[in-house]
C-alpha cells in the first residue's frame, strides 16, 4: 500500500436506497423502506474497507447499490473517477469490468448447468472479443490463481464443496481485472476451518493484483482480521466508522460498544470476567424508523435530545466518524472528559 | 457442579448409519457421553461431524429409512430409549427432553398461533386443560422474556421478531419442565446482540429450573461462555471431551488445537495470516478403519491410516469424566 497520500477509489455520499411498499386495494404507494439511508464513505485504494453490522441494516444494500445492482434512490457513488449511479446503460455496461462481486451463497451464485469453465469465463465472453483458445488460458490462470485444480474445468458446481465453490465465485470476479470487489459475506456460508483458507486468499490477491475491497460481514472477529478500516450500520445509516485498531481498542458510538461487546470470545477465562452490555429489544422496522437518532429505541445512554434531532456523522478524532450526540457534545465541550457516562438530564441544558 | 451425582442422561457406543444408494454413510460411530444433573455440555463440531445426528438419534427423531440407529445404550430415567416403544418414545419427547433447534421459523407452524402450540405440550403430555394450559402458556412466555404475554398468546410466528421466535420455541421445549434440553445450534440464525440476549436468557434459566442442557453449536466462541464440558465432534466420532477451561487452555486433540488457530481474536495480536486447516472434511462412507481426521492432521504417522483411535484419558480420570482424546499421537509420551 502507498503510504504517501493514498487516493481514494470509491467516494460514496449521501446514498440513498428506498424500496416502495405499496398497499391498499390500489397498489398505491404507502411507504418506504430505507434500506440505506444517507450513507457517506471513501475507500483508498488498495484499502479493505470492513462493512459490519445486524441482519437489515441495510450493509447488502449498500454493496449491491455501490455496483448498481440496484438503482441508488439518491446520492453519489464515484467509482474510479466516474458517478455509477448516473452512468447510461451502456456506459455502465463499460463500467462494470473495473467493479465486481463476491456473492454470500456460493450454491445459489452459480448456475447449476454450467461447467466450471463456463462460469469462470462467462465474464470474458460477454466484455471480450476473445477466441475460445484465449478464453480458455485465461479460465486455467485464474484457476490457479484461486488454487482450483485445471482438471475440474469440466466439473459442475454441484461436484464441489462450498470452499471451493467460494473460490469459483471469486474467479468469476476476477476474470475481468477489476479493481474493486464488493464481498458480500463471502465466508457466512462456511465451516470455521474453510473460512480461515478463502480469507486467505482474498488476502493474497489483493497483494497481488493490488485489490481494493468492501468486505461485508457479520463477524467482527474477522473483519478485525481482513479490514483497515471499518464501518459500523445501524439501521441504515453509518454509527462509526473507525480505523481497524481504534475501533476495536475503544469503540465510540454506543452501538458500536454493545456490538462489539456481545460478540463471544474463544476463551473461558475472558468470556467470564467480560462485561456484556445487553441490548434490550429488537431493531425497530427501516419502514418506519424512529425520530431523532435511530439508535434511540435500544441506546443505554440515550437522553432527551436524541429522540428529537438525528446525530450526523462528524469526526471526532482525526479519522473516527461517528454519528452520537454523546460523543460529538463531549468533543465540542472540550473539557468534558471523554467516555464519561451521559449526566442524563442535564446534558441538553448545558450545551444550550 | 455435583460431581458423582447419577447422570440424568447416559449414552453409550451409538451408532448411526444413512443408507444411501452410494453405499452407507456412518454418520455417528460409538459416541458415548453422560450428562450430568444441572450441567451445560457443549457439542462443537463443523456440519457435518455428526454433532445433530447424534441428538437426533437419542429420542427417534430421525426418518427411518434412509437412518438406522444400529447400536448403543440411551440411558433416561431408568430406561433405555432406544428400545422402548414408539408411543412410551412420544411421552418422552417434548416431557421429559425438550428440543430446541437452529431456525426458529421453520420448527414453528405458521398457521397455529404461538399460545396453541406452546399449550399443546401441555395438554397432551400433563393433561391440563385448555384454561390450566393457557395461563401456563402466558407464564413460560413471561419467563423468556416476552412482554405482554397474555396478549402475545394469540399472535402468529411471523408477527414474531427471529429472536423473540427463538424465546417462544425455548417456552415450548420448557413447557413440560423437561430433565433434559438439547439446543441444536440455537442462536446460529441470530444477529449477536440477539444472540447475547439468549445466551443470557438460558443462562438465567438454568440458575432458575436446574435442567441439565446440551448446547450444539460450531461457534468455539459460545462454547467458552456458557459450557461446563465440551464434545468436539469429528466425521461422527467423539475426539475430545474435557472441562470447558481445560479444553481451551490444553487441547490435546491436533483437530481442537487447529480449530482453536483458525478463529481470529477480537483481542490481543493480531496475526498476520490465519492459520487454517486444509482440505475437506470427511464424507464417513463405511465402517471407519482409520482416524477420521488423518487426513488433514499435521501429526499424521502409520498408525493413523491402520486404526481408528479410541478415547484415552489425558489426566487420569476414567474417559467421560475428566479430559479424554481419541489420537494415538501422543506429544507428552504418558
Amino acid at each position: 500500500m502507498l503510504d504517501d497520500a493514498p487516493q481514494p477509489l470509491v467516494q460514496v455520499r449521501d446514498l440513498k436506497m428506498h424500496f416502495p411498499i405499496y398497499a391498499g386495494l390500489l397498489r398505491r404507494r404507502t411507504g418506504a423502506v430505507k434500506a440505506v439511508d444517507g450513507v457517506s464513505f471513501d475507500i483508498m485504494a488498495g484499502e479493505t474497507l470492513g462493512l459490519v453490522g445486524e441482519s437489515g441494516c441495510g450493509k447488502s444494500t449498500v454493496g449491491r447499490a455501490l455496483l448498481r445492482l440496484y438503482a441508488p434512490t439518491a446520492g453519489t457513488v464515484v467509482i474510479d473517477g466516474e458517478d455509477v449511479a448516473t452512468l447510461s446503460p451502456e456506459a455502465l455496461r463499460k463500467k462494470r469490468p473495473t467493479m465486481q462481486m463476491v456473492f454470500q451463497d456460493p450454491q445459489a451464485s452459480l448456475n447449476p448447468r454450467m461447467t466450471l469453465a463456463a462460469i469462470i469465463g462467462e465474464p470474458l465472453d460477454e466484455h471480450t472479443g476473445w477466441n475460445a483458445e484465449k478464453k480458455l488460458a485465461r479460465v486455467y490462470e485464474l484457476m490457479d490463481q484461486v488454487g482450483l485444480n485445471r482438471a475440474f474445468a469440466g466439473r459442475y458446481p454441484h461436484e464441489f464443496s462450498g470452499g471451493q465453490r467460494q473460490r469459483i465465485g471469486i474467479a468469476r470476479a476476477l476474470a475481468l481485472n477489476p479493481k474493486f470487489i464488493v464481498c458480500d459475506e463471502p465466508i457466512a456460508a462456511l465451516d470455521v476451518s474453510i473460512q480461515a483458507q478463502v480469507v486467505n486468499l482474498l488476502e493474497d490477491l489483493q497483494e497481488r493484483l493490488g485489490l481494493t475491497y468492501l468486505f461485508i460481514s457479520h463477524d467482527l472477529s474477522m473483519v478485525r482480521h481482513i479490514a483497515d478500516r471499518v464501518a459500523v450500520m445501524y439501521l441504515g445509516q453509518i454509527a462509526e466508522l473507525s480505523p481497524r485498531d481504534a475501533l476495536y481498542a475503544r469503540p465510540l458510538h454506543p452501538y458500536a460498544q454493545a456490538l462489539l461487546s456481545a460478540v463471544p470470545e474463544a476463551d473461558p477465562a475472558r468470556e467470564a470476567t467480560r462485561r456484556r452490555i445487553i441490548l434490550q429489544g429488537d431493531v425497530p422496522s427501516p419502514a418506519n424508523p424512529p425520530l431523532g437518532c435511530n439508535f434511540c429505541t435500544r441506546c443505554p445512554k440515550v437522553f432527551d435530545r436524541c429522540r428529537v434531532e438525528e446525530p450526523k456523522l462528524t469526526e471526532v478524532e482525526p479519522g473516527r466518524f461517528v454519528a452520537c450526540h454523546l460523543v460529538t457534545d463531549n468533543m465540542t465541550g472540550g473539557h468534558r472528559p471523554a467516555g464519561a457516562e451521559a449526566p442524563e438530564h442535564k446534558q441538553q441544558g448545558e450545551v444550550t | 457442579m455435583p460431581d458423582g451425582a447419577m447422570p440424568v442422561l447416559d449414552v453409550r457406543g451409538l451408532k448411526t448409519v444413512f443408507r444411501t444408494r452410494g453405499g452407507e454413510i456412518h454418520a455417528v460411530n460409538s459416541v458415548s457421553f453422560s450428562l450430568r444433573a444441572g450441567e451445560l455440555l457443549g457439542v462443537v463440531g463443523e456440519s457435518g461431524s455428526g454433532k445433530s445426528v447424534t441428538m437426533m438419534s437419542l429420542i427417534g427423531l430421525l426418518p427411518s429409512p434412509p437412518a438406522e440407529v444400529r447400536a448403543g445404550q440411551v440411558m433416561l430415567g431408568g430406561r433405555d430409549l432406544l428400545h422402548i416403544p414408539p408411543h412410551e418414545l412420544q411421552d418422552v419427547r417434548g416431557a421429559k427432553v425438550g428440543f430446541v433447534f437452529q431456525d426458529p421459523m421453520t420448527s414453528l407452524n405458521p398457521v397455529f398461533t404461538v399460545g396453541s402450540q406452546i399449550m399443546e405440550p401441555l395438554m397432551r403430555h400433563m393433561g391440563l386443560t385448555r384454561a390450566q394450559a393457557a395461563d401456563r402458556a402466558a407464564e413460560l412466555l413471561a419467563l423468556v422474556g416476552i412482554p405482554d404475554a397474555k396478549k402475545r398468546l394469540k399472535s402468529y410466528p411471523h408477527q414474531f421478531s427471529g429472536g423473540m421466535r427463538q424465546r417462544v420455541m425455548i417456552a415450548i421445549a420448557l413447557a413440560c419442565d423437561p430433565d433434559v434440553l438439547i439446543a441444536d445450534e440455537p442462536t446460529t440464525a441470530l444477529d449477536v446482540t440477539i444472540q447475547a440476549q439468549i445466551i443470557e436468557l438460558v443462562k438465567d434459566l438454568r440458575q432458575k429450573l436446574g435442567m441439565a442442557i446440551i448446547w450444539i453449536t460450531h461457534d468455539l466462541g459460545v462454547i467458552a461462555g456458557i459450557a461446563d464440558r465440551v464434545m468436539v465432534m469429528y466425521g461422527g466420532q467423539v475426539v475430545e471431551q474435557a472441562p470447558v477451561a481445560e479444553l481451551f487452555a490444553n487441547p490435546r486433540h491436533p483437530y481442537t488445537r487447529a480449530l482453536l488457530k483458525t478463529i481470529p481474536s477480537l483481542t490481543g495480536e493480531r496475526g498476520a495470516r490465519l492459520q487454517t486447516i486444509e482440505g475437506q472434511p470427511p464424507i464417513m462412507m463405511g465402517e471407519p478403519v482409520a482416524c477420521p481426521f488423518r487426513a488433514r492432521c499435521a501429526h499424521r504417522f502409520d498408525r493413523c491410516d491402520a486404526e481408528n483411535p479410541a478415547r484415552r484419558p489425558v489426566d487420569g480420570a476414567p474417559v467421560g469424566q475428566g479430559h479424554d482424546v481419541a489420537c494415538h499421537w501422543n506429544p507428552e509420551g504418558a
